[in-house]
């Protein structure tokens, strides 16, 4: 028990620094788009995504958080500038159209399938209760007789 | 599924391949992708788009367009990375001083860049006209502005005319454009 609290003890502070530290430029140039050419900043090369990606250096060197760095750029370019959308507000909804179209989607796939799966059944059912048009029963019946005779 | 469930369904998809068929051909026919400038190119001569930004030569108060309604503006969309821009700054700066006496107002929008690098532009090249900031670049669609610097006449009523400028406005293809909408603006009529 000590020994696996021990460990539980180490990964939790190996883990501390992994979370806590400084933000990576790399990370962050993924995240933001340049506001001229609608890319990631990691994707361009015009004259305002040079400057942003400074303006993150300078920011990382003097200790900003990667939400304090992201928020000045918002301050100055608008929401646009990131990425990804807020997860709150309207912006949300940029979140959950995408998996209620999904679940819309499942389910009237599923109700189609169930559907069609309903009526292939009746189609090519058992025959039971069907009658058949009696000159060709006994056609059939006729057949069958002499096949087995 | 029934008949009468499949039919609804049709009908439904069926609409809804219209409805997004019109919505095409309305944005096609009455859509404003260009702007102001789109019009301004057709000959037309649309009221210059109303904004209400930032100054960033007066921190803390704001500056709309409709409060310089009566007197003739020079509209510069302007970014302090933008290298035409630099080279255009004396000659607009120029203007502004001369002709500042017949009420002209060079008004510089700087857009999507950060305010303290706009704010050391307008140190570096002695800039004394009202500048406003857009960093989210709000005015660009409205105004149909698709690079930097591009400039906007607005006369003394609020409508455009004259040419809109793409370019620095001291290049030799701009020069004369920019020569003739000054006068335009500093002769109009309320």
């Amino acid at each position: 028990m000590i020994r696996l609290l021990a460990a539980l003890l180490a990964v939790l502070v190996l883990a501390v620094p992994a979370t806590a530290g400084p933000p990576r430029q790399a990370d962050l140039e993924a995240e933001i788009v340049c506001p001229t050419c609608h890319t990631t900043l990691d994707q361009s090369n015009s004259p305002i995504a040079m400057r942003m990606k400074a303006f993150i250096r300078v920011r990382i060197a003097a200790g900003d958080t990667a939400a304090q760095i992201k928020a000045k750029l918002v301050d100055q370019f608008g929401p646009a500038v990131l990425a990804e959308p807020p997860k709150h507000g309207f912006d949300l909804l940029a979140w959950l159209l995408p998996l209620a179209a999904l679940a819309l989607g499942a389910v009237a796939v599923g109700g189609l399938a169930w559907t069609w799966s309903r009526r292939r059944d009746d189609e090519t059912g058992t025959g039971e209760g069907v009658e058949l048009d009696p000159d060709l029963e006994q056609r059939v019946d006729e057949e069958l007789a002499r096949y087995e005779g | 599924m029934t008949g009468r469930a499949k039919t609804v369904g049709q009908v439904i998809a069926v609409a809804a391949v219209v409805g997004l068929l019109a919505l095409l051909v309305w944005k096609l026919a009455f859509g404003n992708g260009s702007g102001a400038a789109g019009k301004l190119a057709k000959g037309e001569h649309p009221t210059a788009p109303a904004f209400t930004l930032e100054r960033l030569d007066a921190p803390g108060t704001k500056l709309a367009l409709a409060d310089l309604k009566g007197k003739p503006v020079v509209v510069n969309f302007w970014a302090s990375w933008c290298i035409p821009c630099k080279d255009e700054a004396p000659a607009l700066q120029k203007s502004y001083e001369k002709y500042r006496s017949q009420g002209l107002v060079v008004l510089g929008v700087d857009a999507q860049d950060f305010r303290g690098d706009a704010k050391r532009f307008a140190r570096r090249f002695g800039v004394t006209y009202p500048l406003v900031y857009d960093g989210h670049g709000s005015t660009l669609g409205k105004w149909g502005v698709t690079g930097f610097p591009e400039t906007f006449f607005v006369d003394r009523s609020g409508h455009l005319v004259g040419e809109r400028i793409q370019g620095g406005i001291d290049t030799e293809r701009n020069k004369a454009a920019f020569a003739e909408g000054l006068q335009r603006v500093l002769a109009s009529a309320q």
